[in-house]
């Protein structure tokens, strides 16, 4: 798929731009702050209604307005589809289909797919566990929408369940059931909502793992011959059934992990085992990515985990738009070269960068200039 | 921002349930430029909806004197009772003519979040009105969300024991619809709760 139109309206820096782009490599250089990524995040916005630079709206909306909206032309399968959300700060995002509305903005996930790369991707290796595990329910969410409502249901029973530990565990100490009898309830809830993320994340490391293998050793042979061996591994937060256990042997185990645990979780007032402690594990050669791979390795490992997802979403039988948001100014000349091998066959790749000397010749393809806020054909 | 009482309105405007400051400036104008005596009743009603409301002391429904509407009417199933979360439910379900039984209303439902548990909702009043093995049936009908789903659970727990048969409305496809437009939580309930036709 790729977009062939992009329109934005009080989005981040930009009051209006309108935009034709077409298949294949399309490059905005630019200085920094004149607004590139933002054009490459608004893309990225219509695919997951999130940006892989902030965790909140207000930014989006460009200073002094009240609303943003992105509006895009898709191309898939030589049929077009019109995409536009409408961002307001505070409240619930409309999202638009062909002109006509969707009852929530959560159903325009899965019409436009992107697979971003940024500078913020290292720390999918250097970072705490939540970056990763985000990184897996986003690629869930793109390959599955319906995951989407399944983390929110998650997350919101999680929350939920905190606050009355929190409360229970006070209580327990001076008078006590009244808080505690709704626990029961809400361990049913978490460890029903908990075993189907985990069941889904589960087949999807399964499934990704060997991509991330090929893909590093496709971006990081050259860079440092030797240990090459990237592998990714899912370790819960509590013991797992038998090999491919099915989602009810996974509820099962969790209802045994929460039962024998709560003792724990009063004391400290909040949910210890369920999909939100789990760990993706990255490990190079022997060792642990995290904390012994060099600066090189990590981006190159980090590299591999987009490159898969893109690689997965496309053996989906999906060609998701890539975005490479200013990556090549933080990567030597192999990995450039590596990289941008790898990627130039995908139907549209956009690429930021500040010095057009950045990029790889095969990725030239069609040069805006970015400066100010307006953009230009150069 | 607008000079002193004018603002003053638009904030308390502000504070209630969906209404926005954009809304809350427009009501508020409103009411500047409308009839004193319009103006008047209004104030009147606002003023004596809080000393004059009541609520059924049976089950817990807004009512105008001790029993509501609902539990005063010889003609309702004594049997049966169908437990929601708000007043605004109970007028929900009175609309289908379907249920010819009695409500009970919670007063909300459990969310640790907003501080409510069992003890802030009205749930001892339902146990009581069990007690004396009249009423067979419990629908719950609370709302089909996290929280609603929750407290449907908790008083499932509470009530199966009591050998009394409680029941959950159904979720599924919106009549007259599109089954292409359902949403797929929707849609996967529906086929969990399908039925045999036969």
């Amino acid at each position: 798929m790729h977009v062939t139109h992009l329109s934005l309206a009080d989005f981040r820096s930009y009051g209006t731009v309108e935009l034709e782009l077409g298949p294949g490599a399309t490059c905005f250089v630019g200085a920094n702050g004149q607004g590139k990524t933002n054009l490459v995040e608004a893309v990225d916005y219509l695919a997951t209604l999130g940006s892989h630079r902030v965790a909140s709206d207000q930014p989006l909306v460009r200073a002094g307005a009240e609303r943003a909206v992105v509006r895009a032309r898709v191309e898939r399968d030589e049929r077009q589809a019109l995409l536009e959300v409408e961002i307001v700060p505070g409240r619930a995002n409309r999202a638009r289909v062909n002109g006509s509305a969707l009852p929530r903005a959560r159903d325009v996930l899965g019409w436009l797919r992107s697979v971003v790369f940024s500078p913020e991707d290292l720390s999918l290796v250097k970072g705490d566990p939540s970056d990763r595990r985000r990184f897996l329910d986003a690629l869930l969410v793109l390959r599955h929408p319906r995951f989407a409502g399944v983390k929110a249901d998650y997350d919101r029973i999680l929350r939920q369940r905190n606050t009355l530990l929190k409360t229970a565990g006070r209580s327990r100490r001076s008078d006590t059931e009244g808080a505690l009898a709704t626990l029961d309830v809400w361990d049913e809830h978490l460890t029903r909502t908990g075993a189907e993320l985990l069941s889904a994340r589960l087949a999807l490391v399964t499934s990704i793992a060997p991509y991330v293998e090929s893909a590093y050793r496709d971006v990081a042979t050259a860079a440092s011959p030797g240990r090459t061996t990237a592998t990714i591994e899912y370790r819960a937060s509590l013991e797992l059934p038998d090999e491919a256990p099915d989602r009810e042997s996974l509820r099962l185990a969790l209802v045994e992990a929460v039962r024998a645990r709560r003792s724990d979780e009063l004391d400290r007032g909040v949910s210890l085992v369920g999909p939100h402690r789990d760990e993706l594990v990255l490990t190079l050669g022997d060792l642990p990515a995290k904390g012994y791979a060099s600066h090189g390795e990590s981006w190159s490992f980090a590299l591999a985990l987009r490159l898969a997802s893109y690689d997965l979403l496309h053996d989906d039988g999906d060609d998701p738009v890539l975005v490479l948001d200013d990556v090549f100014a933080e990567l030597d000349r192999d990995r450039r070269d590596h990289l941008a091998a790898r990627v130039a066959g995908a139907e549209q790749v956009l690429v930021t960068a500040a010095v057009a000397e950045d990029v790889p010749e095969g990725l030239s393809g069609v040069r805006f200039r970015v400066h100010e806020g307006t953009v230009e054909r150069a | 921002m607008y000079e002193g009482i004018v603002q003053d309105l638009i904030d308390e405007l502000g504070r209630l349930p969906g209404v926005g400051p954009k809304s809350a400036q427009r009501i508020a104008f409103w009411i500047l430029d409308a009839d004193p005596v319009d103006v008047k009743r209004l104030a009147t009603v606002l003023t004596e909806v809080k000393d004059k409301v009541r609520f059924c002391v049976v089950c817990g429904n807004v009512a105008e004197s001790e029993q509501c509407r609902i539990c005063a009417d010889p003609r309702r199933d004594l049997t049966v009772i169908c437990v929601v979360e708000e007043s605004k439910d109970v007028v929900a379900i009175e609309r289908t003519r379907e249920f010819r039984g009695r409500y009970h209303v919670l007063g909300g439902a459990i969310s640790p979040i907003e501080g409510i548990g069992p003890d802030e909702l009205r749930v001892k009043e339902l146990m009581k009105r069990l007690a004396d093995g009249q009423v067979t049936e419990v629908i719950l009908a609370t709302d089909p969300n996290l929280e609603g789903e929750a407290t449907a659970t908790y008083l499932t727990r509470l009530l199966v024991p009591l050998g009394l048969r409680v029941t959950r409305l159904a979720s599924g496809l919106p009549v007259g619809g599109d089954l292409e437009y359902a949403d797929e939580v929707t849609l996967g309930r529906a086929f969990e709760g399908r039925r045999s036709v036969q």
